[in-house]
This record gives C-alpha cells, sequence and structure tokens, in this order.
C-alpha cells in the first residue's frame, strides 16, 4: 500500500483513539452537573482522574503526526480556522484547570464555580470538535496558495453545528455507559438512566445527521455506491448502537462501553471513507482541494515516521493498558484523589 | 499592529508562559527519582514524607506544563502556517516522535505516581517515578532537537512543492544531530535541574527558618544540593560548549552576544550597555582577548565582528547582549551559592545560618529568571532568521490569520494566563504552608504493602 493511504490511516487511528478515549472524559464532563452532593461530583471526577491527561495526548499527537504527515493540511485548517482553535484551547485549558483545581478548596463556592467550568467547557470541547468535522464533510473555500478563503461566521453554518451537536450527543452517551461501570449503589442507578435519554438524544441527533448528509452531500456516499460491501461497516455501526442497551439491560457495562467505543470507531471509519482521497476539500474550487497526495510530506519522511509509529505504538497500546487495569473497578475516594 | 509582530509577542509571551513549568517538572522528577529511591533503599518513614509531599508539589507543577504546552503544539499551525509548511517535513517528525515516545510515556505513568500510592507495590511505584523522570526528559530531547535545527539546518535539501519552496529531509540522523542539538540539550536539561534543585533548597531553607519541619528539610536539602553542585559547574560547562559551537554556526550570534563590530581580538565583557549606532559599548568592564581565548585558545585570534553582516541580517544587539550577560551572571552566582552552601554544610554551619537559609528562599527565582534569559538570547540572536539562513521570520507568519484574530487571542490568552498563574502561586504557597506529613509513629506505607502485596503473590 502507498505510504500517503497509510498515513492517512494512521491519522485516523490517532483520532479514533482520541475520540473514544477522551470521548468518555468529556462525556462524563458535559453530565457533572446532573450530579447534586459534593460527594457524588467528587466521584464523577474522579472517574477520570487518573486517565484524562493521558487520553488528551491522543490529541496532542495526533496533532503533530498531522505537522509531519500532512503539513499543508496542518497548517491550512489551524490557521483557516483560527479563532476555532484558540476558542479551544481556551477550554482545553479551562477544563484542565478545572479538574486540577476544584478540590483543592472546601469552600461550595469555589466548588461550584469550577465544577461549572469543567462541564461547560467539556461540552464546548465536543462541539467545537464536531464542527471542524462537519466543515471537513461539507468542504470549505481554499485559494489556489492553499489558503483558508473563508470567515469564522461561515464555519458555524447549521450543517457543521449540526454535526457539532451529534458529537456532543454521542460522548455524553459514551460517558454515561463509563458512569455506570465506574459507580455503584445510588449513582450508579442514575447513570443508567442518563444512559438511556443519551442513547436517544444521540439516535435523533445521528439519524437527522445522516440524513442531511445524503441529501445534500451525496458526494459523501460515493465510494460506497462503488464498492457495495463498504455498506457492511455502516451495518455494523448500527449493530453497535442497538447493542448498548441490550447490554446495559443485563447489567454488563463493559460490553456496553466496548460497544460504544466500537461505534465511534466505526463512524470516523465511515467519515474517512467518506472524504477520501481529500483532506480537506475545497468547496467552491475543487481543484485547489488537499488530498492525500498533494498536501503530503516526501515519501522519505513518511517512511521515517511509520518506523516511529512502529516502534512507539506497541508502547503506547501497553501504557494505556496498564493504566486501565491499574485503575480497573469502582471509584473510591482516597487523600489522593482530587 | 501586523499580524506579524502580534504573532511574535504571542509566540514569546505563550512559550516564555510554558517554558516556567517544563524546567521545574524536569529537575523535580529527577529529585523525586533520588528521594524516591533513598525511602526504597532506608524504608524511613521520613523518605516517604519527603517523596509524597514533593509529589504533590510535582503534580501540580506538571498540570501547568500539560495546560500550556498543548497551546504550543497548536501554535506552529495557527500563528506560524507558512513556517509549517516550509519545516513541516523536517521536524514535524521530531515532534510527533516527542508525542508518541516521551508525552503517553510522562501522561501514562504520572497517573501511578499521583495516584497510585496504595495502588501499586512500592517497586512498581518507583518504577513509574523514573519513568516519568525519563519521559520528561526525553521530551525535552525532541523539542529542543526540532528547535536546534531551526538554529542549525542540517539533513534536508530544499525542494520545491507545487510552486512553493520547502524543506526536506534527506539524512534524518543528521536532522537529528545537527551541529547544535547536544551542546544545546546538555546545557537546556542541566538548566532544568537547577531549576529543581533551587526549588526544593528554597523550600527546605523555609522550613528551616521557620523551625518546622525540620528534619524533613535538612534531608530535602541535602539532596539538592548535591545536584545543584553537580549541576552549576556542568551548566558552566555545556555553555562553554555552546558557544564554541555558535561560533562556528552562527557567528553573528556570538558577535551580538558580546556587543562586538570590528573583526579583531574580542574581549569578554563582565557587563555593559551597548550604544548600536555608535558600534561600542559603553559603561562596560572587559576582559581584553578573553573571548578569543575561551573560543580559539589565544588571545590574539581575531574573531568576526558584526560589521562583517548586513545590517538585514543581524539581530538586535543590545537585547541579547543583556540577556546573555544576565543569563552567565546567574551562572557564576549559582556556582557560587551551590559551593557555599556545599563548605558550610561540611563545616556544619549551614543550617544554623540564618542568611545563607535567607538567600536560599529567594535563590529559587534565579535559575528561572537564567532560563528565560537564555532562551531570549538563543531565539532573538537567531533573528531576522525564522530558520536560520534558509527562512525569515517576516515571511513565515499565516497568511489568512488578521491582525483583529491574533489581537484578539492575545488579550484572551493574557487574561487567561495571568489568572492560572494566580491560582498557580496560591495553590503552591497553600501547598508549602500547609507542609509535609509529621506523623512518623505510623508505620510506612511501604512496610504495610509489603504485607499486603506479599500475600498477594
Ligand atoms: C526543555 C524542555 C521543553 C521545551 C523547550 C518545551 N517543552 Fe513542552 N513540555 C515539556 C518540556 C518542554 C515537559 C517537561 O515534557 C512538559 C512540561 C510539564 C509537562 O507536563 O510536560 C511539557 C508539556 C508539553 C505538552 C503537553 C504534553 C501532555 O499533554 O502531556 C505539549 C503539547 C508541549 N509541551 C509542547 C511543546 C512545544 C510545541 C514546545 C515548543 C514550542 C514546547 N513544548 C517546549
Ligand atoms: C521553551 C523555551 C523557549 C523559549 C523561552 C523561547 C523563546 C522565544 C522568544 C522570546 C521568541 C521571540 C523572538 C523574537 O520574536 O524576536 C521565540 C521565537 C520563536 N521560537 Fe522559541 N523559545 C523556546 C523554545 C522554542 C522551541 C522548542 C521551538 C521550536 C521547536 C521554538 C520556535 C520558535 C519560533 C518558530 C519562533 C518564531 C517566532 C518569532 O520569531 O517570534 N522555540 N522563542
Ligand atoms: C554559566 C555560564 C553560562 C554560559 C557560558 C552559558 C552559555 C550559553 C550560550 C552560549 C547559549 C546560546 C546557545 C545557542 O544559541 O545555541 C545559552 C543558551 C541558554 N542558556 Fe546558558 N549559559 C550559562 C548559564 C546558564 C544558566 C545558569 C541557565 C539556567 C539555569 C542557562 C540556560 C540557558 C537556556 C535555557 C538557553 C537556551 C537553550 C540553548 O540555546 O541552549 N544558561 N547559554
Amino acid at each position: 500500500m502507498e505510504l500517503n493511504i497509510i498515513w492517512f490511516g494512521l491519522i485516523g487511528v490517532l483520532l479514533t483513539g482520541y475520540a473514544i478515549l477522551d470521548g468518555f472524559d468529556l462525556g462524563v464532563g458535559a453530565l457533572h452537573l446532573l450530579t447534586k452532593t459534593d460527594e457524588e461530583r467528587r466521584i464523577t471526577l474522579n472517574s477520570i482522574g487518573p486517565v484524562w491527561d493521558g487520553n488528551e495526548v491522543w490529541l496532542v499527537t495526533g496533532g503533530g503526526a498531522l505537522f509531519a504527515a500532512f503539513p499543508d493540511v496542518y497548517a491550512t485548517v489551524f490557521s483557516g480556522f483560527y479563532t476555532a482553535f484558540m476558542l479551544l484551547l481556551f477550554v482545553l485549558i479551562f477544563r484542565a484547570v478545572a479538574i486540577e483545581f476544584r478540590s483543592k478548596q472546601e469552600s461550595p463556592r469555589w466548588r461550584s464555580a469550577w465544577d461549572k467550568a469543567f462541564s461547560v467547557s467539556s461540552i464546548i470541547i465536543a462541539l467545537l470538535m464536531g464542527t471542524a468535522l462537519g466543515n471537513i464533510i461539507a468542504g470549505i473555500p481554499l485559494g489556489q496558495d492553499k489558503e483558508f478563503a473563508g470567515t469564522f461566521i461561515g464555519l458555524l453554518n447549521p450543517y457543521s453545528l449540526l454535526i457539532g451537536i451529534t458529537t456532543v450527543a454521542l460522548f455524553m452517551m459514551h460517558g454515561a455507559i463509563y458512569l455506570v461501570m465506574k459507580t455503584e449503589g445510588a449513582l450508579q442507578e442514575q447513570a443508567r438512566s442518563w444512559v438511556n435519554n443519551t442513547i436517544i438524544f444521540f439516535v435523533i441527533c445521528f439519524v437527522t445527521a445522516t440524513m442531511t448528509t445524503l441529501i445534500y452531500y451525496p458526494s459523501m456516499a460515493a465510494h460506497f455506491k462503488e464498492y457495495p460491501y463498504l455498506f457492511l461497516i455502516a451495518i455494523l455501526n448500527m449493530l453497535a448502537i442497538a447493542n448498548i442497551p441490550r447490554e446495559i439491560h443485563k447489567g454488563r457495562e463493559f460490553r456496553a462501553f466496548l460497544s460504544s467505543a466500537s461505534s465511534i470507531a466505526l463512524l470516523l471509519v465511515l467519515f474517512a471513507i467518506g472524504i477520501f482521497p481529500n483532506i480537506v476539500a475545497s468547496v467552491p474550487n475543487p481543484e485547489n482541494s488537499l488530498t492525500v497526495y498533494n498536501a503530503a510530506s516526501s515519501q522519505k519522511t513518511l517512511m521515517v515516521m511509520l518506523i516511529i509509529a512502529i516502534i512507539g505504538m506497541p508502547f503506547v497500546v501497553a501504557y494505556t493498558y496498564i493504566i486501565h487495569k491499574v485503575y480497573k473497578g469502582k471509584v473510591k475516594l482516597d487523600e489522593t484523589s482530587y | 499592529m501586523d499580524t506579524e509582530l502580534l504573532s511574535r509577542i504571542q509566540f514569546a509571551f505563550t512559550i516564555a508562559f510554558h517554558y516556567i513549568y517544563p524546567p521545574l517538572s524536569i529537575g523535580l522528577g529527577v529529585l523525586l527519582v533520588v528521594m524516591e529511591g533513598m525511602y526504597i533503599k532506608t524504608k524511613q518513614k521520613i523518605y516517604e514524607n519527603i517523596t509524597r509531599f514533593w509529589i504533590k508539589i510535582f503534580s501540580l507543577i506538571f498540570a501547568m506544563g500539560v495546560a500550556t504546552g498543548i497551546v504550543m503544539e497548536f501554535e506552529f499551525g495557527t500563528n506560524w502556517a507558512t513556517y509549517s509548511r516550509f519545516v513541516g517535513d523536517v521536524f514535524g517528525s521530531a515532534l510527533a516522535a516527542e508525542g508518541v515516545f516521551a508525552f503517553f510515556l510522562e501522561s501514562g505513568f504520572l497517573a501511578i505516581l499521583v495516584f497510585g500510592w496504595k495502588r501499586v507495590s512500592p517497586k512498581m511505584h518507583f518504577f513509574s517515578t523514573i519513568m516519568v523522570s525519563f519521559g520528561s526528559m526525553l521530551s525535552a530531547v525532541w523539542i529542543v532537537v526540532a528547535n536546534s535545527w531551526q538554529q542549525t539546518p542540517a539533513g534536508y535539501h530544499l525542494q520545491n512543492n507545487n510552486g512553493v519552496m520547502r524543506a526536506e529531509i534527506t539524512d534524518f540522523w543528521a536532522m537529528v544531530f545537527n551541529p547544535s542539538s547536544v551542546d544545546r540539550l546538555l546545557h537546556t536539561l542541566s538548566g532544568a535541574w537547577l531549576a529543581g534543585a533551587f526549588l526544593v533548597l528554597s523550600v527546605s531553607a523555609f522550613y528551616i527558618l521557620k523551625n518546622r519541619h525540620v528534619d524533613f528539610g535538612k534531608k530535602s536539602m541535602k539532596i539538592a544540593l548535591s545536584l545543584a553542585v553537580f549541576a552549576s559547574l556542568f551548566q558552566l560547562f555545556t555553555g562553554h560548549q555552546s558557544a564554541v559551537g555558535i561560533s562556528k554556526t552562527q557567528p553573528v550570534k556570538l558577535a551580538a552576544f558580546e556587543g562586538h563590530y570590528e573583526t579583531k581580538s574580542a574581549p569578554l565583557y563582565l557587563f555593559g550597555w551597548v550604544n548600536d549606532s555608535e558600534q561600542k559599548v559603553n559603561f562596560g568592564i572587559a576582559i581584553p582577548g578573553m573571548l578569543s581565548y575561551l573560543v580559539y585558545g589565544d588571545v590574539q585570534t581575531p574573531l568576526k565582528g558584526l560589521n562583517e553582516f548586513k545590517p538585514e541580517d543581524r539581530p538586535p544587539v543590545n537585547i541579547v547582549f543583556q540577556s546573555y550577560h544576565l543569563m552567565v551572571a546567574i551562572g557564576m552566582t549559582l556556582i557560587g551559592l551551590s559551593f557555599l552552601s556545599l563548605a558550610l554544610l561540611r563545616k556544619e554551619r549551614l543550617f544554623k545560618s540564618k542568611l545563607m537559609m535567607k538567600i536560599l528562599v529567594v535563590s529559587v527565582l534565579l535559575p528561572q529568571a537564567a532560563n528565560q534569559l537564555g532562551w531570549i538570547s538563543a531565539e532573538v540572536g537567531r533573528q531576522p532568521w525564522i530558520v536560520y539562513n534558509l527562512l525569515r521570520t517576516k515571511d513565515a507568519f499565516s497568511k489568512s490569520v488578521t491582525s483583529g484574530g491574533v489581537l484578539f487571542s492575545l488579550i484572551l490568552f493574557t487574561i487567561i494566563y495571568a489568572l492560572l498563574f494566580v491560582l498557580f502561586l496560591f495553590l503552591l504557597d497553600r501547598k508549602i504552608k500547609h507542609g509535609p506529613e509529621e506523623s512518623s509513629d505510623s508505620d510506612s506505607v511501604y512496610s504495610e504493602q509489603r504485607i499486603i502485596f506479599e500475600k498477594n503473590k
């Protein structure tokens, strides 16, 4: 296979890792304000306590890999979406700080302020990322010099916002399932009810988003018409979503979690197949699109990076596994907790 | 103001703010390994207290480093798009390697370091501490490699890519081991060790002065002092190596460091004030021929002066002169402080000297200042180039970003970083005032844990 396509796939893997892992902790953040007592809030916070930082590294590494493999995409998208990215950075900082500082003071006012910061920033992060994805599906105006030629307000179009809201719903569902896995007693009962509600919320968004995409951006479906067996992925995705309430009902939370993780991965696979070989489609001048070929680094760099990835990724998987194993089971608060 | 200037201000501000924390993380990380190593070896409760106290401080600093680091990773693309297109092929891979090799390692084991005291065996915890410390130094390796490539490019060729010139890699290892990376990496790491060592010295001296946690203070201080003695000397050595290096790779920078205009035997200034229009150094005290001696081992050998270079290729001279000389002055002060403390310790007078304790309390600011000044010397000294001799800073910013956009983000960064900094100092202060756990009657966790874990086997 060509190195360009391999790297398109590997960036996809990093972003999928990010969406699955940070997806649940953003989801937990989005649900955070629904809990009432301080004890419950500490439990939700500590359910992601040891892992959220590592989860975010998937984003950092995804960004670094994009820089190295497709520098033009990195440059065009980051500078083109300038204001949106700056907002994203601010909320990322705010969220990190809220998690770190919330429990450092007893005062209820201090804690409730940081609780709000934590929850609102989690929602905005998911919303901004989904909106960015929506814009990539819809295509953005690019000039001949590969530079973005649109405006910030133009990025906030209804379709992209719909994808943004769908992402929030997806992460909330994913986070709710994670909480069922991590909590017990009354809080767990509550989390179960959140799973039911968020699944409904997500399915409504998802169906609307899919219909809209098929009507307004039929090019996303082009590869599927060409290779009908790709529809299997879409069907698997439906099955994965349908499996979630079943597993929750049977009390098998971990399997429910795996289902929602799979559905996130499959959704991103569908997205990647839809846009390929473009990474950023130019609308209205398609000849300016950034593709896996014209936006890539040299073959030499792609090869060097592949070696780095082959050496490094097994370690990354091992760390992720070890950490989740050490912190397996229900949350217990102790003196090192947030 | 234009986009270029605003972007430069924003980059300088955000990187300088980020760079408050990495040196502390790296330096403290090394000390944590020593402290926990002593605990594992002696099994004494006091070393458990020491380790656990410094882990708390470490986790706060680390969190600040992470929160401000993410900004840096994205800022190349947001504000320096043209530069990113130019360098992506060459040093994007160093940045990606940093993520894959270093950040995952750090953040993964940090989870055990901070939250795992009772969850894993003491050996596993110690292993995590080592991994976090190792990871933080590994991230310095890759980022300094990337930055050094920008100072002394190597292992690349220029290639036309769809009508735009860019640097493409030809030799990965020549890129990694470009002429300045090893010197600069060692100098940066050693600067970080100094930052960590003096933080611990300062807090320990504070406890000894206040007559609280005295045993804790003395033991912490001895550990930190050994690192300070070593690193302060090593800093002079590696700094000297860097200076010899730049006399070959970036002679215009060295000339600016010393305000040296005419090509002739060069003096070494202790201090001074450069008058660029008259091309001389005012109010200065200098050792004649000393710079030539340090670089070439001979006082007579002429050193290339600024006049050999076109005015548009010279950095702003006085800024780098001042920042460089302050850094060196601080370096000498740190050597003095470290060895004076060591001498007093040997005569068993260190902890009794109120004056010395007071000096050590404030000395924490010195390595911080020197680290910032060092980067100002290196980076402003590289101007007007963003990639030395290849791409000018004024040609490197993002074309699609408006000055209004950067002004907006700069204002927001200023507000949020000010808030962050106040909160950071507030929490740091509280942690220090609260102090370590005192109780020495309870058994150390080690023995407790050993019982549990041996049963489990
Ligand atoms: C000499 C060391 C050094 C230097 C010059 C820099 N950093 Fe840094 N950085 C670190 C040493 C470090 C560290 C020690 O690894 C940190 C600090 C504390 C921490 O959490 O990790 C870190 C954190 C950190 C993070 C967060 C990692 C995470 O989520 O765990 C990012 C994305 C960056 N940095 C990126 C950058 C970029 C793009 C820089 C250049 C412009 C930069 N850093 C300069
Ligand atoms: C952490 C330590 C660092 C500090 C304190 C620092 C400081 C600075 C300062 C003060 C400037 C502004 C110079 C000027 O505009 O006149 C600058 C510019 C720059 N630095 Fe660094 N730097 C650091 C590390 C790095 C690293 C590791 C890289 C790259 C890998 C880097 C890349 C750049 C770039 C691209 C610029 C251009 C923007 C400009 O010229 O303003 N810096 N840096
Ligand atoms: C003791 C005397 C010292 C000498 C002779 C010295 C020399 C130098 C030189 C020549 C450079 C420029 C390297 C380049 O541009 O390529 C530099 C940079 C730097 N210095 Fe120093 N330095 C000294 C002390 C210190 C101290 C005490 C610290 C911090 C604790 C420090 C931190 C730095 C940093 C962070 C940089 C920027 C990174 C780099 O370019 O290596 N230096 N130093």
